[in-house]
């Protein structure tokens, strides 16, 4: 199996990921060969098995509706790549 | 100094035959005199001589624990409180962690000493620390060769004598090979040992932080501060962890050792099937019972892997939006262009590959035939194992297929560097504990040997290590020119 370099840009866009033109091709070609390792699970019947999401048969686990974390907005904020008045800046959204 | 064991080390510290300062100040001028091997990303030089000086207090006081002043560095990928935390991207080159990761707390609430921060392939993706956004890292055996990744940094700096020992994090094999191609002591234990809290997420149902070490007693010594139970990772095992270096000499009478067949066949080069032939019989010297086993489904591990990992990976990374914390864009026009620009000038090219190959996975009108299917074959390995463990105590084989390759020889060819991690991924899919521990050189590079165990054993596993480094001395050679 193949994928085009129309399909690759069309994935890119899914993941918000940005790909100079030039590259669309070798990603093209890479993600090819991947998809043609995996044509190999094809060849097994798998028609009963269960998939496997975890490698432990783990419950998820509850605990006392309670705070523990402390309030550290400052430490965040001081990382962030722009703040004002104690907000997250990106671009206008709404007109 | 720097040529002694951690417990070695340990050992000299509480009988004050030196200082952690003086420890401290060997490591920090080594690391020094050895810029050409690009181990370290961040070395934390005033932060270590602080936390030696406060060791030495407790020394002094006889208030010591087991890694009271032994100076050791973190992969790059355990947020630090305070310290650039970078993932060996340009997506966190600016990040300065803002908490600790419960393995970095531990290590230091054990009294340990954190030299640096250690080189890695970009978010733990790659088998040569050829992705690293710092540029590679050089094997101390042969400065042409790849360390092996993606804990590459930290494969290189304990060989290199560089820290006393060192965390690596695994999730297809990223403790095992750099530790086989390297020549040193590498567990990655059974998911759920370690906490994953704090540790920057690739594909979160594989990924696994444990030790790199010099020898199995270390990695039992470093192991014993880094497992448990943390409330703050939702998968982490409810189970305490048991008293490793008191069972590195539990007696081993009847081990049998299983040898699946599928890890001696095409694509292993002779060398290194040497090498590990000759373990085995080393084993078999010590009183092992050797039996052959097989495991039909392992040869789907690589398929399965590549795409449960690229998934798991395309979610997690999501969260480098350019918003919060990280890098972003110059200028963006809109809301848009700010991820997608953001993400497309701070991601290399591996990483590229692997979100664009998990967003595939997981798009509408693929996510049964690939993601699905890739998650029943993960059953099928995990049964094989289970049904080859029942029989046998531990499974032992090779680590990869070939000793370390040259720097530049794979990285054009990704399938072909995938190809390269068959021998350990399965594991990671089962979620069962392994090692890889010195076994010899070929052409001149070590070889490492692989042993898996079953779930939660890997006291069994160090013990089983550890007989083997009482009656060979593998683990002590040293790279020519690091003596």
């Amino acid at each position: 199996m193949s994928l085009t370099a129309d399909e690759v840009t069309k994935i890119a866009h899914l993941a918000r990921l940005g790909i100079d033109a030039q590259d669309v091709p070798h990603y093209a070609e890479d993600l090819s060969g991947m998809l043609d390792l995996m044509a190999a699970m094809g060849a097994v019947d798998t028609g009963d098995v269960q998939p496997m999401a975890h490698p432990l048969d783990l419950q998820q686990r509850l605990r006392a509706d309670a705070v523990t974390e402390p309030n550290e907005r400052e430490k965040f904020q001081a990382i962030a790549p722009q703040v004002e008045a104690g907000l997250y800046l990106v671009p206008k959204v709404i007109e | 100094m720097y040529n002694k064991t951690l417990a070695e080390l340990a050992e000299g510290l509480r009988n004050r035959q030196f200082s952690s300062r003086e420890l401290t100040e060997a490591y920090l001028v080594r690391i020094k005199q050895h810029p050409e091997l690009n181990a370290f990303i961040t070395v934390t030089e005033d932060l270590a001589l602080r936390q030696a000086a406060a060791a030495d207090a407790r020394l002094a006081q006889g208030d010591a624990g087991p890694l009271t002043g032994i100076p050791i560095a973190h992969k790059d990928i355990f947020c630090t409180d305070g310290v650039k935390t970078s993932c060996g991207s340009k997506m966190l080159d600016n990040f300065i962690a803002p908490y600790d990761a419960t393995v970095v707390a531990n290590l230091r609430q054990a009294g340990s000493v954190m030299l640096g921060k250690l080189n890695m392939d970009e978010f733990a993706m790659g088998s040569s620390n050829e992705t690293s956004y710092y540029g590679p890292v050089k094997n101390p055996w042969d400065l042409s060769a790849v360390p092996g990744g993606s804990s590459g940094g930290s494969a290189a700096a304990v060989t290199a004598r560089l820290a006393a020992g060192v965390t690596g994090t695994d999730t297809g094999g990223s403790i095992r090979q750099p530790a086989s191609f390297c020549g040193i002591t590498g567990l990655k234990p059974t998911y759920g040992r370690v906490s994953r809290y704090g540790m920057i997420a690739y594909a979160s149902s594989l990924d696994q932080g444990g030790p790199m070490t010099r020898t199995a007693e270390d990695a039992a010594i470093l192991l014993q501060a880094m497992a448990g139970f943390d409330g703050r990772d939702s998968t982490s095992a409810e189970r305490p962890a048991p008293d490793y270096r008191a069972g590195l000499n539990q007696p081993l009478d009847s081990l049998k050792i299983g040898l699946p067949k599928e890890f001696f066949g095409e694509g292993l080069s002779s060398d290194v099937a040497a090498v590990i032939d000759a373990a085995i019989a080393e084993y078999r010297k010590l009183g092992a019972e050797i039996v052959e086993v097989s495991m039909p489904n392992l040869k789907l591990a690589i398929p399965a892997y590549y795409v449960i990992a690229p998934a798991e990976c395309s979610a997690n990374l999501s969260r480098f939006d350019g918003v919060r914390f990280g890098y972003r864009c110059a200028s963006p026009a809109d809301l848009c262009d700010l991820y997608t620009r953001s993400r497309g000038e701070a991601f290399g090219r591996e990483v590229k590959r692997r979100i664009l190959m998990g967003t595939y996975a997981l798009s509408a009108g693929y996510y049964d035939a690939y993601y699905i299917k890739a998650q029943k074959i993960r059953r099928l390995i995990s049964e094989d194992f289970k049904k080859a463990l029942a029989e046998v105590d531990v499974l032992m084989g090779p680590v990869a297929p070939s000793v370390a390759f040259g720097i530049g020889e794979k990285i054009g060819n990704p399938i072909e560097m995938y190809l390269s991690d068959i021998y350990t991924i399965a594991v990671n899919l089962a979620g069962l504990p392994a090692l890889s521990i010195p076994a010899g050189l070929a052409s001149g590079k070590p070889v490492g040997l692989q042993i898996i165990g079953d779930y939660f054993a890997e006291d069994r596993l160090l013990a089983v290590a550890h007989r083997y480094q009482q009656a060979t001395h593998w683990h002590q050679l040293t790279p020519p020119g690091f003596q």
